[in-house]
């Protein structure tokens, strides 16, 4: 990667932004490059990083939140968390070992392509945590939205327009986002042996149960033994984690043994097999291999997911995994990425969002990254980005021809 | 004495077609489905910021998503303000009409449309009341988090405009961390559907925009929710202290220290004599300041919880705590607290501010509201969610005293200016509406405000849509 800008400050970053924008040089924008695979490829005349930009700029545990330059490394942030007790809930995924990049990712990257993990479906995504922006818009000004306090509806929410944004509205130059304490004590409830579809509503059943799990992901027969290095008993293994205080967990755990053991044999894992197995699942790595076979990320209703993945299976050489109750599914095919059936299949299953997350280069270069907008959303976008960056410098065509 | 708020001035051409703009409204809606007599046009001149009214043209009633579009559609061709309504419970004048604007009232959808448990969804018709839709799920151990004072009345459509709180939301996040899609109606008629059942869209996160943009950038005219698992059980407990500076310390240390309980609300001796003479809820009367501390869970897991937060609170001196004994206990103590607003005003006029302030600076900003309010040589009753910093300080006047009434509403600017001087922001989760639009530019500079315009350009160009509200009136691009 060749950078061309890498200023130490915002005004740094908008004096370029301003003459880029008179010469319509357009940017890619990069923070530590490790998630650059995600959405449509770019090309640009120049790059501009925002790794210079590093820093904690206020963290006040007591309030729980923090203020972080944009190009702070993640590992920065996590580690000044860790050591008052803190995390960043929403459990952002490392992209480095599907990608198989090297470099260290941003905080400022996490927010720019909303990066969550599989405590999203209950503690919200990155743009849930994410309180207040200060951002270069195309026209290089320095604007700011949101704030620091837990919670603030003054004025339009552009905030959340920024998380997830990909670079193409404007450059994060500094963001301030919410944090949690790091729960005391964590289990994984194992089921083992269901096929796909048990499993949906095993999920479904311990969601409904008053035992607040924070985690429910599927990893069937194939893909069962590259998790925990192959501890996980035998058989498919439906995981439930549950967190807080230690006696509540045990209690929890039991209870939700007691609802499950009906459905096939149930273990328990303790919490350092927990945090291992949940980071594992959250970089996905039955398919952090090294090749760059296609792999999808689709997002559907819980009840959607192993019909999707039934209905592919039919057709396609396919192997999968499910995270949020059964809603996001890991989909690595085994030749093409076969985007036209995923994405009707998709539809016809309630609709949701396939994004084509690794392939090689040629299949990307031909399919959209992203899922495909209605058109009048699509005309929004395009007025939206218009507004934002007028001269469309940033990212040019990263989420969208027309964004 | 400050100047009183502005609406957009009226566009005359708008008022002399009156009639005929009614006449055709008519053609487009069922019969009984828009109102234009003067007399019953008055329940809509104002919302629940009684400060300000204003009749408007019309209101239109429609029952489908279609009607509001052909509505939308009607009013955007011939430049008549729209100004959508739910159930008008607004704080801020969100709902106020003007002069010259057509109101599309939601109250005629009010069904819930589809209830899917194995996705944990509810999809139901803006109008539907935020109540119904726990109450809907409730058999089936469910419930729908945030959880307005007004949540008996206000509609969900309402809720999204302001992105309403409520006091739970310590703990499950506000409107927006709830709401999973709509289906809405642009300026010009179109109809565009954002996000779903799934957690995932593509593109911007243009669900997260409109969520709280006051009816600005379309109406919602459904929406699709997430519910979540009742707690086995859970339980209020009330501690009193010697002063609010106390208890608004404890607050800041009980989060501190990691504990993050479903709620936990403020009440000064103001505010708990008001509630008390109105619920009955056992509220003590001999203390300052008291916290209404909710945990949930199991006994075992509310008990352990309950033992942390105890030992925070002995470090700040609490005078007393009370557990409540019984379910109806439970429900008096939460009665007396979102009826809070009501019984204020049995008692006096009041102008409710709703800044948000970091937890530090609780026990400063509570202070020099106090200071700021007698200053101007009224009353102050403080009652809010201190869990998360948003202030609620109700200031007393008499609204038939123009005197009072400017002094109220120059005592509340001081406030949020002191909010937002304190590292906070204007309005925590009842909207900026007309009451603090002008303040805007306190918090943001006109970069800033410039920006989000030009978003809400994106969706309304010609500033059809609640056009008087969220901007200062000067400085907005020209349509």
């Amino acid at each position: 990667m060749i950078v061309h800008f890498e200023p130490a400050s915002a005004e740094g970053i908008a004096s370029v932004v301003r003459s880029a924008a008179a010469e319509r040089v357009t940017l890619a924008i990069v923070g530590g490059g490790t998630r650059s695979g995600l959405g449509n490829p770019v090309r640009t005349d120049r790059t501009l990083s925002t790794r210079r930009l590093s820093g904690i700029v206020s963290y006040n545990p007591a309030e729980m939140t923090m203020s972080a330059l944009a190009g702070t490394p993640l590992a920065e942030i996590e580690a000044a968390l860790r050591a008052k007790g803190q995390m960043l809930s929403f459990e952002p995924m490392d992209h480095r070992p599907i990608f198989a990049t090297s470099g260290e990712p941003t905080i400022g990257g996490v927010f720019a392509a909303n990066v969550s993990g599989p405590r999203r479906y209950v503690a919200g995504a990155a743009r849930d945590s994410l309180l207040g922006v200060r951002f270069v818009n195309g026209a290089g000004e320095m604007i700011k939205a949101g704030g620091r306090v837990m919670k603030n509806v003054t004025g339009l929410d552009l905030v959340k327009l920024m998380a997830g944004s990909y670079g193409t509205l404007g450059i994060l130059t500094e963001v301030t986002f919410k944090v949690l304490p790091i729960p005391p004590a964590a289990a994984t409830v194992v089921v083992s042996g269901l096929n796909d579809a048990e499993a949906a509503a095993a999920m479904a059943e311990t969601m409904a149960q008053p035992v607040e799990a924070s985690g429910a992901a599927h990893l069937p027969e194939s893909v069962r033994g590259r998790f925990l290095d192959g501890a996980l008993p035998d058989g498919a293994a439906t995981v439930l984690r549950l967190e807080g205080l230690t006696d509540s967990v045990d209690l929890r755990a039991e209870k939700l043994t007691a609802a499950l053991s009906r459905l096939g044999p149930v273990s328990r894992l303790d919490a350092e097999a927990t945090r291992l197995l949940w980071a594992e699942i959250r970089d996905v790595k039955p398919y952090a291999d090294g090749t760059r076979r296609p792999l999808w990320r689709v997002s559907v209703a819980p009840s959607a997911g192993h019909q999707l993945v039934a209905a592919l299976r039919l057709q396609t050489g396919v192997d999968a995994f499910y995270d949020w109750q059964g809603g996001l599914v890991w989909l690595r095919m085994e030749a093409d990425a076969e985007a036209e059936l995923v994405r009707r299949y998709v539809s016809a299953l309630g609709g949701g969002h396939a994004s084509l997350v690794r392939a090689a280069d040629d299949v990307r270069a031909g399919v959209p990254a992203f899922e495909p907008q209605a058109p009048a959303v699509a005309q929004l976008t395009e007025r939206i980005r218009a507004r934002f960056d007028p001269a469309r410098i940033f990212n040019p065509g990263r989420m969208a021809a027309n964004a | 004495m400050p100047e009183m708020i502005g609406f957009l001035k009226a566009k005359q051409a708008v008022l002399d077609r009156r009639q005929e703009i009614v006449a055709d409204l008519k053609d487009l809606l069922p019969k009984g489905c828009l109102i234009s007599e003067e007399r019953e046009l008055k329940p809509f001149e104002t919302d629940a910021f009684l400060a300000y009214r204003q009749v408007p043209l019309a209101v239109a009633l429609p029952e489908t998503t279609e009607q509001v579009a052909a509505v939308l559609k009607y009013c955007s061709r011939y430049g008549v303000p729209v100004v959508p309504r739910g159930a008008g419970t607004s704080l801020s004048g969100g709902a106020i009409p003007q002069e010259d604007a057509v109101v599309i009232g939601l109250s005629k959808m009010s069904r819930i449309l589809d209830i899917d448990l194995f996705n944990r969804t509810a999809t139901v018709q803006a109008g539907v009341t935020n109540l119904n839709i726990s109450e809907a799920v409730s058999a089936d151990g469910f419930f729908y988090a945030p959880d307005p004072s007004s949540q008996l009345a206000c509609t969900i459509g309402g809720n999204i405009g302001m992105n309403s709180g409520g006091a739970h939301c310590l703990k499950y996040g506000v409107t927006t961390n709830n709401l999973l899609g709509v289906k809405m109606v642009l300026f010009d008629g179109t109809v565009i559907e954002l996000g779903g059942k799934a957690l995932d869209a593509a593109g911007y996160d243009l669900l997260g925009l409109v969520c709280g943009s006051e009816g600005q950038l379309g109406i919602v005219t459904e929406a699709t929710v997430r519910l979540i698992a009742k707690p086995e059980g859970a339980r209020p407990v009330l501690f009193g202290f010697a002063s609010s500076e106390a208890a608004g310390a404890c607050v800041a240390d009980v989060i501190g220290a990691g504990i993050i309980p479903v709620a936990m609300e403020f009440m000064d001796k103001p505010a708990i004599e008001i509630c008390e003479a109105f619920a009955h809820a056992g509220y003590p009367l001999d203390v300052e300041a008291l916290l209404i501390v909710e945990v949930e869970g199991s006994e075992a897991e509310m008990d352990a919880m309950l033992q942390r937060i105890i030992e925070v609170a002995r470090r700040h001196g609490v005078t007393t705590i009370r557990e409540c004994q019984s379910a109806l206990e439970a429900a008096l103590i939460w009665k007396g607290r979102k009826s809070a607003f009501g019984a204020t005003g049995r008692i006096a006029d009041y102008i409710c501010m709703d800044g948000t302030v970091p937890l530090s600076q609780l026990s400063h900003v509570l202070r020099k509201t106090g200071e700021i309010v007698a200053g101007y040589g009224l009353r102050v009753a403080n009652v809010f969610h201190a869990g998360d910093g948003n202030m609620h300080p109700l200031i007393l006047y008499n609204i038939n005293d123009p005197e009072d009434a400017a002094r109220a509403e120059a005592a509340g600017n001081d406030i949020l200016k002191l909010c937002v001087d304190a590292g906070g922001c204007l309005t925590g989760e009842h909207g900026v509406g007309i009451e603090k639009r002008d303040l805007m530019l306190h918090q943001y500079s006109r970069a800033d405000l410039s920006q989000q315009m030009a978003a809400r350009a994106a969706f309304d160009p010609e500033w059809i849509l609640n056009p008087s509200k969220v901007f200062p009136l000067e400085g907005r691009p020209a349509a």
